[in-house]
């Protein structure tokens, strides 16, 4: 089996209940822009990774073990992966 | 006594550790790089503040990767005495040896000036000897100090008396406004379950000496020290 190329997207944001004062900021900011509908405002990080694995499964595993690891904090935030193919290059 | 700094990429306050153990504590300090991986002779070990590695991911995310931590989490296993100050105490967390994260400070401002801790515990070697309830004055320095464990979690801190030091006013009253960065339950510092590996935000290392406007952190370093003795008359 020879492995493919895969982009795989991470969102890593907090915990719901976990406090988050640069969201609250954010909030803020845009209440005084007249965005008076704007309830909540959560921020997070965004992390773009290419890895090369066996198929998309098998590179989704391999990304939810370094979210696990590394790429987030599991005391205070969870994190979402998307997987793409990439054409070879 | 020996006592190691670890020096990582990035640290601002290993020389101010280094001073507090010479010139504050006549002891002989010995700088470590992070690339060591060997904290061998040394009777405790201190990891100091600053942004190691930048601060990139989190706070203390990748100082945790350098080869010198394997040997720091040996020494904790085997029992000794570790501090982490200020991004020290968020690189203890991210390794593990010490429970819960630290959040951006509550009101998003970097938080740099002269805080009262209380005392809770007389059970670390960094407040051996030192009455619980004992007010300590110390300065802080840092934007991402907010203290988080879940609900459960700081049950069971409260449980196996791991919380060391509350942010309280002047008078030892643990209050939301003598509270400088919304950590939960007023939490400065925790230790392990064992009690050897102590983290706070606060800087004891740059409150030796009066000239620097407090000498309050000599309390911390000197309890080091009485542990000792009380260790040799015990062996």
């Amino acid at each position: 089996m020879t492995e493919s190329t895969y982009a795989a997207e991470v969102v890593v944001f907090l915990k719901p209940g976990v406090n988050d004062p640069e969201g609250l900021a954010i909030k803020d900011g845009l209440h005084s822009l007249g965005y008076t509908g704007v309830e909540t405002v959560r921020a997070g990080k965004y992390l773009r990774l290419v890895v090369r694995a066996d198929d998309a499964e098998a590179a989704r595993a391999s990304v939810a073990a370094m979210c696990d690891q590394l790429l987030s904090n599991p005391v205070i935030e969870n994190y979402r992966i998307t997987v793409q193919s990439q054409a070879a290059e | 006594m020996r006592i190691g700094v670890v020096i990582f990429p990035g640290s601002n306050g290993d020389h101010d550790a280094l001073s507090a153990i010479e010139l504050g504590m006549g002891q002989e300090a010995v700088p470590i790089w992070h690339k060591d991986r060997s904290a061998d002779g040394c009777d405790a070990l201190i990891i100091p503040g600053g942004f190691s590695y930048g601060d990139y991911l989190r706070a203390g995310a990748i100082a945790r990767f350098s080869p010198i931590m394997e040997a720091v989490s040996e020494f904790a296993a085997r029992g000794g005495p570790v501090i982490g100050l200020c991004n020290g105490f968020q690189i203890l967390t991210e390794v593990h040896l010490l429970p819960g994260a630290l959040l951006r400070n509550q009101h998003l401002e970097f938080a740099c000036r002269w805080v009262h801790v209380r005392v809770e515990t007389d059970r670390t070697p960094f407040t051996a000897g030192l009455d619980p309830g004992t007010i300590l004055r110390l300065p802080i320095a840092h934007g991402e100090g907010s203290y988080y464990v879940t609900p459960e979690q700081l049950a069971e801190l409260e449980a196996h008396q791991q919380i060391v030091f509350r942010y309280t006013d002047a008078a030892g009253a643990a209050r939301d406004d003598a509270n400088p960065n919304g950590s939960v339950a007023h939490i400065a510092g925790v230790c392990n379950r064992r009690g050897n590996v102590v983290g706070l935000m606060p800087h004891p290392e740059r409150a030796y000496d009066a000239l620097l406007g407090g000498a309050d952190g000599r309390h911390i370093l000197g309890a080091l020290l009485n542990v000792r003795e009380l260790l040799a008359v015990s062996a």
